[in-house]
This record gives structure tokens, C-alpha cells and sequence, in this order.
């Protein structure tokens, strides 16, 4: 299953070959032209009927992960984050480093040697250490090397109501979404762009938008999802099942009103669910994109999820298929010239 | 050279936050359209007026945008729920009036809270006299935004009112474009968009007029009012050529330039040296293979408040140093 294969590779940001292999894989005998440029991104190319506008479709193919820092005299590894990473979440996780996937364990002090103040607050990144289980400095330095990146060791899981848990759904749902729509769509002219470094900020999309310069483009994205029991309605983001979710702000764009009536009024034609993305923070590719070059036009829509940036993310298949519908729609309008 | 209220005031009423600026630009083409020779409007909105001249092309950027507040929920009593767009105090927002691009004035109020320091914007609300979220919805959509309504007023010495930052830098820009009859250079007068947000308009503006020179007009601070962190820069002391904020430190060549021109012309200065903020022209001098840039400050005290207060005479100063620079003849 291709969204269970793109979440269990490992893409931390400016380490995405393996997630760029599985992408080229799928889409390569479905596009007409395709290049990876000089910093990695994917830039794929639709012919179609007719191109009044261009329109260019991405998603980021990274994830945020840890890198390694130091290794130790017994043989345990330091490591910093790369990406947004909330350092309470990494406490006892296994993690997978560098191309051999060698398994480690986060380790910290025991509940029981900790100080009553150090239960008050998270553990500092450097009052923790991967374990790979090697015996010494020198048996942990034949298994990995100082800058191997580290991904977490995470299942992609169904369960429940049609959710997924997995590792990396911001963005690989975005990768999956975007391959769906090049192996699956005729006739329609656009570019596909897989990104890199998006999670450390935005680096892949300049310099792929600067060599698309497209008129339009739609950023698909995994985003934040909260809601507790009691929580004041607008301050939840997004809600699962409740649809794509339509950016109207974040700290890298304000998105163009008018083309974001647009997508509202095909999804309410096509009777497919729609929420806002009710906050402001944050940011994506876009930030990058409609500043490139002579400026231009973009969209963000994304699917909701839980626990974004760590290694138990859930999404809801719904909320995956209501996107899909959507996209079709835009694009459907899109080869008509109406959008 | 006589104060133009009636356009100053029109510039500060004209509804425009950063990514909906439609209503200002069509207000400002509406001004400039007699005095310049081409007008083309970007995809981000960025208004270009060119006025055709032999010399270098100089891009001369003030931004049209204000900040505002975006609404991202409406509660089912009609009650609006924001978010800032650009540099928003919630104190200073607390009990303003505001109002939407469709003429829709509403209040804002805060839950109750035991204390002010906790005010913030995401326990704030707007109440704009709905009577169910129904109502509210048949004026107001998610995405749409409003900002600070305020009152016109000036005496002999300044005028005080909202938007200042940077409509008045938008009427240094007019009056500039109506006082130069036949430039010397390839003038190019852009009213930016979404300044507020990063300086997004002069980015991509920069880039398609790719410009030889850029000069970027815009409010700074004052250091001159009761106990003020120290800052060299004060109303009624003449308009500022600036040395650094925190986009720039402009092109040592082009400031002594303007010094010079201010120093021949009697024009009263002062040099700007800001620790903070940032303007259009960061955004420009980094643009392709790099632009020469500079920027004229209209000193203003109380910066993204509905009490903006600017001199008419540093007002007037800084018209006057703008249009002598641009009549000289560069060699970079």
C-alpha cells in the first residue's frame, strides 16, 4: 500500500533519497517529463490539452527527525533535532539511524533517580542519548557515524474508525495524494513537485518554483489537528473527519482570497466536506512559492493530523478521500480553463 | 507646496490590510493616473506606476497595506473570533471599533479575566451586533478581514489618526509623483502589498522592475516622547534618512547622497538609525544580483496604534528631499 511504503521510508529533511526513489517509482512511466534538480527536488511534468494557466501541484517529501552529534565513551549517541521537534515526545522511542537502519532506543534518567524538580519540567535533548545496545565507543563507531540522520521506528497501523496511525503523514499524505493525482489524471497539463527541506524551512520549494515560475499552485500538506473534550471551538485548528482542510493564513502566506472562494465553491458543488484551518500559525512551501520570481497565486490544502511531527501521527482515510475528491474537482475545472 | 489634508485623510480611510489591498490601490490609481505614463497592477497586488525618464530605473516603494485582524471562527451567537495580520497589541485593540471591507462595523471586547496581563488576542472577540451566527454569517466569512476604524485630525504642527504606517508614505510618494514634470530618471513609484507580514509585495516587485536604484518610504519610530528608549529621532526635526534597521543597512553611497541633497537644499534631516522593525527596501536590496537601496523615514510616535501621529513639516521635508534625489543623475 503506497501510503504504509512512503510513511516507513525514512526522509529526514536533506536525507529524502529514499522516499524520492519510492515517488519516481510510481510516477515515472505516468509523466512526460521528469528531472530531480540540483537540490533534490522531483519536478514532474503532466502534457495537457490545453495550459492557459500553469498550474503546479506539490508536496514536501522530508520529515522531521534527529541527527547524530557525538559518540560517547560507552558508546551511546548525542543527537540534536532537525525540524520541529517537542523534546517531551522523544523519551523511550526506537529510532532507526543512518542508511542501515541500525536500531536505537531514546534513553533518559530513570523516574526513580530524578530530582522532584526534574519531574516538573521535560528533559533537555541533552540530558538524553540513543542506545544502539554497543558495548563501547568503538563498536558504536563501526555501526554509525557522527551526522547520520535519525528517523523514528514507526509502524503505519489502521485502526479504529478508518484512522491511520504512522510516522511522517505531514507530508508523505501530501506525496501519496500528489501520486495518486499524476497515475490517475488525464488530459490535464501541470506540474508535480515533490520538495525538499520543507520542515527546515521551506528550502526545496524557492528554487523548484523559481524553475516551474507557475501562475498557480496548490500546496498539499499534512497539517495540525487538536481538539479536546472542552476546548473553546476556535481555538481547534483543524477537526478529523471534517474534511480538507483550507489554509487562510499562516505565518508564511496570506492566502489570495479569491482563489480561496474558488476552491469553496467547487468543493460545495461537489458536496465534499470542507473546514478552514483556523489558525495562524505555522507556515508551508507556499511562503516560499508565491514570493518567487514576479509573485504568483497559491492555495494550501491539507489533511488533518494528530500528533503531527511525532512517531504516532493519525489521520482519517475519510478525511484522505474527500481530499482526492476535491483535488479532482479542482482539476476538473482546471481543464475546463474555469478555475 | 501646501498640506494636502483632503488626501491624507482619504489615504488613512481607505479600507486596505495586507492581502486585501484592492480598495486602496483603486483609490491611489484614481490619485496618480493623470502623472504617470504606464500602471500595471502584479498578481500579488503591488501597483506599478511608471514614470518614463532616460536615466536610472529607480524603484520607489511605500506599502499600501495596513495591519488588520483576520476572523478564523464565528461562534453560535454571531460572536467573531481573530487573528492578527501584521503587528497587533491586544491592549491597544481592546474596545476598538473595527471595520470590514463591506462597510461592517463591529466592537472588540474580551472574556472576563482577573488580569490584564493575560489579555490576549485569542481571548478577544468581535462583536459586530449580530443577533445569531446566521446574521453574522450573511456579512462575515472566515478569511475576511477588518481593521482599526479612526478618526482624522490635525492641527497647525501634526496630524494624528490611524494608518499612518505607511499611508504616509503612500502621500510622500503622490504628491512626489505630481510635483516631478520631467524626470531625469526611469521612475518607478510601486505601492506595495503585505509589507506587514514580511515584506512580501517588494520582493516580487523588485524582481520584475529590477531596478538599478531603490528608495523605500516608510514611517520609523520617535525617540521624543516621556521617557522613550533612547532613539536619535523626533518629530518636527526634519524628515530621516535611515541608516539601519533591522532588513538593511543601506548603501552607504546613496545615504551620503541624500545628505548631500538635504545639506544643499536646506532641507532639514536626521539620521535614522533603527534597532528594530524592518521596511521594503530589506526586501529590495536583496533582489537578483543585489540594488543599491535606500530609504526616507517619516518620524511618527505611536506606531500600529488609532493615534498614529506624524509633523506636516517633516511630511513636507521628506517630499522635498525625494524629489531633488530623484532629479539627480547616478553613475551606479
Amino acid at each position: 500500500m503506497l501510503l504504509k511504503r512512503l510513511t516507513e521510508a525514512a526522509g529526514v529533511s536533506g536525507n529524502e533519497k529514499e522516499v524520492r526513489d519510492i515517488i519516481i517509482e510510481e510516477i515515472k512511466d505516468h509523466v512526460d517529463e521528469l528531472i530531480v534538480d540540483r537540490l533534490g527536488n522531483v519536478i514532474a511534468y503532466k502534457k495537457g490539452k490545453e495550459d492557459s494557466k500553469k498550474l503546479m501541484i506539490t508536496a514536501h517529501m522530508d520529515e522531521v527527525g534527529l541527527m547524530i552529534t557525538d559518540i560517547d565513551n560507552e558508546g551511546l549517541l548525542k543527537f540534536t533535532t532537525v525540524g520541529g521537534i517537542d523534546k517531551r515526545i522523544l523519551v523511550s522511542k526506537p529510532v532507526l539511524i543512518g542508511k542501515n537502519k541500525i536500531l536505537g532506543v531514546i534513553g533518559a534518567k530513570p523516574i526513580h533517580l530524578q530530582k522532584r524538580e526534574e519531574w516538573q519540567r521535560a528533559l533537555n535533548i541533552d540530558q538524553l542519548y540513543i542506545d544502539i545496545g554497543a558495548k563501547n565507543k568503538e563498536e558504536a563507531e563501526r555501526l554509525v557515524n557522527i551526522g547520520d540522520y535519525v528517523s523514528f521506528d514507526s509502524q503505519y497501523i489502521e485502526f479504529g474508525d478508518d484512522l491511520i496511525k504512522a510516522k511522517a503523514l505531514d507530508n508523505r499524505v501530501g506525496c501519496s495524494l500528489l501520486i495518486e493525482l499524476i497515475k490517475e489524471t488525464k488530459d490535464i497539463g501541470f506540474y508535480g513537485v515533490f520538495t525538499v527541506m520543507e520542515e527546515i524551512g521551506l528550502v526545496g520549494a524557492g528554487p523548484a518554483a523559481y524553475r516551474v515560475d507557475p501562475d498557480i499552485s496548490i500546496i498539499l500538506e499534512g497539517t495540525l489537528c487538536y481538539e479536546l473534550p472542552n476546548m473553546d471551538e476556535h481555538l481547534v485548528p483543524t477537526s478529523l473527519n471534517k474534511g480538507p482542510a483550507i489554509s487562510i493564513m499562516d505565518r508564511t502566506t496570506l492566502y489570495d482570497r479569491e482563489f480561496r472562494d474558488r476552491i469553496k465553491k467547487i468543493a460545495e458543488k461537489n458536496n465534499i466536506p470542507y473546514q478552514y484551518r483556523k489558525t495562524s500559525m505555522g507556515g508551508n512551501d507556499s511562503g516560499r512559492i508565491h514570493t518567487t520570481k514576479e509573485g504568483s497565486i497559491t492555495t494550501a490544502i491539507s489533511v488533518p493530523c494528530r500528533n503531527i511531527h511525532s512517531p504516532t501521527s493519525v489521520m482519517s482515510k475519510k478525511d484522505y478521500k474527500n481530499t482526492y475528491n476535491l483535488l479532482i474537482a479542482i482539476l476538473s475545472e482546471y481543464k475546463k480553463g474555469e478555475l | 507646496m501646501n498640506f494636502n489634508s483632503q488626501l491624507l485623510m482619504e489615504l488613512v480611510n481607505t479600507y486596505g490590510p495586507a492581502g486585501n489591498e484592492r480598495l486602496i490601490r483603486e483609490y491611489i490609481i484614481g490619485q496618480i493616473k493623470d502623472y504617470v505614463d504606464e500602471i500595471h497592477t502584479d498578481e500579488l497586488g503591488n501597483l506599478i506606476a511608471r514614470k518614463k525618464g532616460n536615466g536610472k530605473k529607480i524603484m520607489i516603494a511605500a506599502h499600501m497595506d495596513q495591519i488588520g485582524l483576520m476572523v478564523t471562527h464565528i461562534d453560535d451567537k454571531g460572536f467573531l473570533r481573530f487573528t492578527n495580520v501584521g503587528g497587533i497589541s491586544p491592549y491597544i485593540t481592546l474596545s476598538q471599533q473595527v471595520q470590514f471591507e463591506n462597510g461592517t462595523i463591529g466592537i472588540i471586547s474580551a472574556e472576563p479575566i482577573d488580569n490584564i496581563a493575560k489579555l490576549k488576542l485569542s481571548n478577544m472577540f468581535i462583536d459586530i451586533g449580530a443577533n445569531s451566527k446566521e446574521e453574522a454569517e450573511e456579512k462575515i466569512s472566515i478569511g475576511d478581514i477588518c481593521v482599526y476604524r479612526s478618526q482624522y485630525n490635525e492641527n497647525d504642527n501634526v496630524v494624528f489618526t490611524g494608518s499612518l504606517d505607511d499611508r504616509i508614505g503612500c502621500y510622500v510618494a503622490i504628491e512626489t509623483i505630481k510635483q516631478i514634470k520631467e524626470p531625469t530618471n526611469d521612475l518607478y513609484f510601486v505601492f506595495t502589498v503585505q509589507e506587514e507580514v514580511g515584506l512580501r509585495g517588494a520582493k516580487t516587485s523588485a524582481y520584475r522592475i529590477d531596478p538599478d536604484i531603490g528608495i523605500a518610504i516608510d514611517v520609523t519610530g520617535s525617540g521624543d516622547t516621556p521617557k522613550a528608549k533612547t532613539f536619535a529621532v523626533g518629530l518636527n526635526k526634519g524628515t530621516a534618512i535611515k541608516v539601519k534597521d533591522n532588513s538593511i543597512i543601506t548603501h552607504p553611497k546613496l545615504r551620503q547622497i541624500m545628505i548631500d541633497v538635504a545639506e544643499k537644499n536646506d532641507i532639514p534631516y536626521q539620521l535614522e538609525v533603527l534597532e528594530y522593525g524592518g521596511t521594503d527596501s530589506g526586501a529590495i536590496h536583496l533582489t537578483k544580483s543585489g540594488v543599491p537601496t535606500g530609504a526616507i523615514s517619516i518620524p511618527t510616535r505611536y506606531i500600529h496604534s488609532t493615534v498614529e501621529m506624524v509633523s506636516k513639516s517633516d511630511v513636507q521635508n521628506s517630499i522635498k528631499l525625494l524629489t531633488k534625489v530623484l532629479e539627480l543623475q547616478f553613475d551606479f
